[in-house]
């Protein structure tokens, strides 16, 4: 990263941690469900952006781990466990998920990601005695660490953008090291990247497993925030919004989820002008943006500031690596 | 007995209605890579044409030709050209996310601008019932599966017949080669396009009399469609109709003498184990995959 991306980077942070003293708490609320949905995101850019496999199960993990912090703690136990739980549940899941993408691609990873997701709905509603069925579960506590409860939104948030920054962290380390670099093998040419000695079996488990586990992190952070869950919330149309984040953001930019997962967040409430249509608007500039710049809002900035500085004859700007998009 | 048969007749009768959309969601696989997520709602929308020409005066054979046309106009031509055309070039992905975003599209737009409640749609005949060994088969369910054949064999006549059908068959089987043999390749994967929108109309008016005409008719059907291409193989039109009818016998049997909680989770099933053991599905061909 060069010196105009670390300056953006630093000014997102100051205004990420100083935005919420002038929200109000349902402002405070948004930005903090954007914090436990760009973790998501990221779980799902590392599989789809990074090693190239498509996934429509992003949602579901999210509602595993959702529903794993919810129950245990109902149970009696403390908050960290089940959210080590959560992540650990989801990584096995995930890795089992995988095995599909080792037999099939593109379209066909798609369609069995999207009946994954769906039996995963199917059995959240199902089975009444462990999940309580469609009432869902309700008062669901947040945690408090010695002493520090983040019951307040604000607290709540700061615990958020706290996790997100850990997590971040720690992804951008692992794509940093050899194991990032044979992610991007595997989506680039999978074929090359066996020959020249990747274990590719291993690596694209561990994709989906790192992904999902990230997915499930996210889901314990998302039952204490909106301490309320119920099957729905994690039916098809979850895992296809964290799809939309990753896409819109731009697949394959370390920082794509980050935008798209706000654009996703905070376009629906700005667009409450358009009142009952607002969805209607949203879906038409999902489209135009698909067919006008199908690698995203850091892809249609990487172009733009390649074509300015090309000209001064300087390096690109802002989150260099990654094409975007993956065919 | 008697309870097997009925639910054997409902089921085939839905099982017709599946495989008409997903011969339409292959076709456009075939002639053109797209994997349309909004077929569902393909279906969904022609109902509520038909329903808007009979509120404007029009009999109900008028409005149904009026919605095969609109179906045509909107739903082959102008998704061909705004949505399909701009996207080809950049891959399969960008457009399943577009036509994820066109299927929420037309939802809230039927939503927003017709009604969001489920409205009555008149039957094709008068319900009577037809007693045959002790079961009972609703008139209904019968014209639905010969509707359904017919089009089907007019389909297949098309396809295999005609000089036209040979193109498109050309066109999807080589399309470079199709093109050096003087074949107008755009034009047959447009003609695919207009042909899903006439099945998907049809489809409408078979299926709306029976759950009712709503906007959210199109989640389940758009579902039933891929699994029964997936089921029967992509790449194959007699697929998607065996597909079609393995799904819906499968969904009104399983609902009835195994588990109706999991009545959605059979047909899932039997996708994973398709996709895993045999993914070029039942009928289909393999597809060499390419470095």
């Amino acid at each position: 990263m060069n010196r105009a991306g670390a300056t953006v980077v630093v000014a997102a942070a100051i205004l990420a941690v100083s935005a919420p003293f002038f929200l109000k708490p349902f402002g405070i609320f948004m930005i903090s469900m954007w914090a436990v949905l760009t973790i998501a995101a990221i779980g799902l850019n590392l599989t789809l952006g990074y090693a190239g496999q498509v996934s429509l199960a992003q949602g579901a993990f999210v509602g595993i781990g959702a529903y794993t912090v919810a129950l245990l703690m109902q149970a009696g136990y403390p908050f960290a466990l089940a959210f080590v739980a959560a992540g650990g549940l989801c990584f096995a899941i995930g890795w089992i998920l995988g095995y599909p993408a080792l037999r099939v691609q593109h379209h066909y990873l798609a369609f069995v990601t999207l009946a994954f997701t769906t039996l995963v709905f199917l059995v959240l509603r199902n089975e009444q005695w462990l999940t309580n069925g469609i009432y869902g579960i309700n008062d669901i506590a947040r945690p408090a660490f010695f002493g520090w409860s983040t019951g307040g939104a604000l607290n709540f948030y700061f615990f958020s953008l706290g996790t997100l920054a850990v997590l971040s962290l720690a992804t951008w380390w692992m794509l940093r090291s050899p194991w990032g670099r044979a992610f991007v093998a595997l989506r680039e040419n999978p074929i090359r990247a066996l020959s020249l000695g990747l274990d590719t079996r291993r690596y694209t488990l561990m994709a989906f497993a790192i992904g999902s586990c990230l997915g499930g992190l996210a889901g314990a952070l998302y039952a204490p925030l909106v301490q309320f869950i119920e099957p729905g919330s994690f039916a098809l149309g979850m895992s296809f919004n964290l799809l939309l984040m990753v896409i819109v953001g731009g697949s394959g930019y370390f920082f794509g989820p980050f935008v798209g997962a706000l654009v996703a967040v905070l376009l629906p409430e700005w667009m409450r002008i358009a009142q009952g249509y607002y969805l209607i608007v949203y879906a038409g500039l999902v489209m135009a943006m698909m067919a006008f710049c199908p690698s995203g809002i850091l892809g249609l900035i990487d172009r733009l500031s390649k074509a300015v500085f090309r000209s001064r004859r300087a390096a690109p700007a802002l989150g260099a690596e990654g094409p975007g998009i993956v065919s | 007995m008697a309870s097997f048969i009925q639910l054997l007749v409902s089921g085939l009768a839905t099982g017709a209605i599946y495989a008409l959309v997903a011969v339409g969601f292959t076709l456009l696989w075939q002639t053109s890579q797209t994997i349309n997520f909004a077929q569902g709602e393909f279906v969904m929308l022609p109902a509520f044409f038909i329903l808007a020409a009979m509120n404007a005066g029009a009999p109900f054979w008028l409005a149904a030709l009026v919605g095969i046309a609109l179906a045509v106009v909107i739903l082959g031509l102008l998704f061909k050209i705004v949505v399909v055309d701009p996207m080809l070039r950049h891959g399969v992905l960008p457009l399943v996310i577009s036509t994820i975003a066109l299927s929420l599209l037309l939802k809230e737009s039927v939503k927003d601008f017709y009604s969001s409640q489920a409205q009555p749609f008149p039957a094709l005949v008068p319900a009577t019932d037809i007693h045959f060994l002790g079961a009972v088969i609703s008139t209904q369910s019968l014209a639905v599966l010969a509707i359904a054949i017919a089009t089907i064999a007019a389909l297949h006549l098309l396809l295999n017949k005609t000089r036209l059908g040979r193109a498109m068959q050309a066109t999807a089987q080589n399309p470079t080669l199709a093109l050096i043999l003087g074949i107008p390749v755009r034009r047959m994967v447009l003609y695919t396009f207009l042909i899903n929108a006439v099945l998907v109309a049809i489809a409408s008016i078979l299926i709306s009399p029976i759950y009712l005409a709503k906007f959210t008719n199109g989640e389940t059907l758009g579902m039933a469609a891929f699994i029964a291409a997936i089921i029967g193989g992509f790449n194959q039109v007699r697929g998607a109709i065996l597909g079609g009818v393995i799904l819906g016998v499968l969904d009104n049997l399983s609902a009835a003498y195994v588990s109706s909680q999991y009545r959605g989770a059979f047909p899932l099933v039997i996708l994973i184990a398709i996709i895993l053991l045999r993914p070029h599905g039942l009928l289909g061909r393999f597809e060499e995959r390419s470095v």
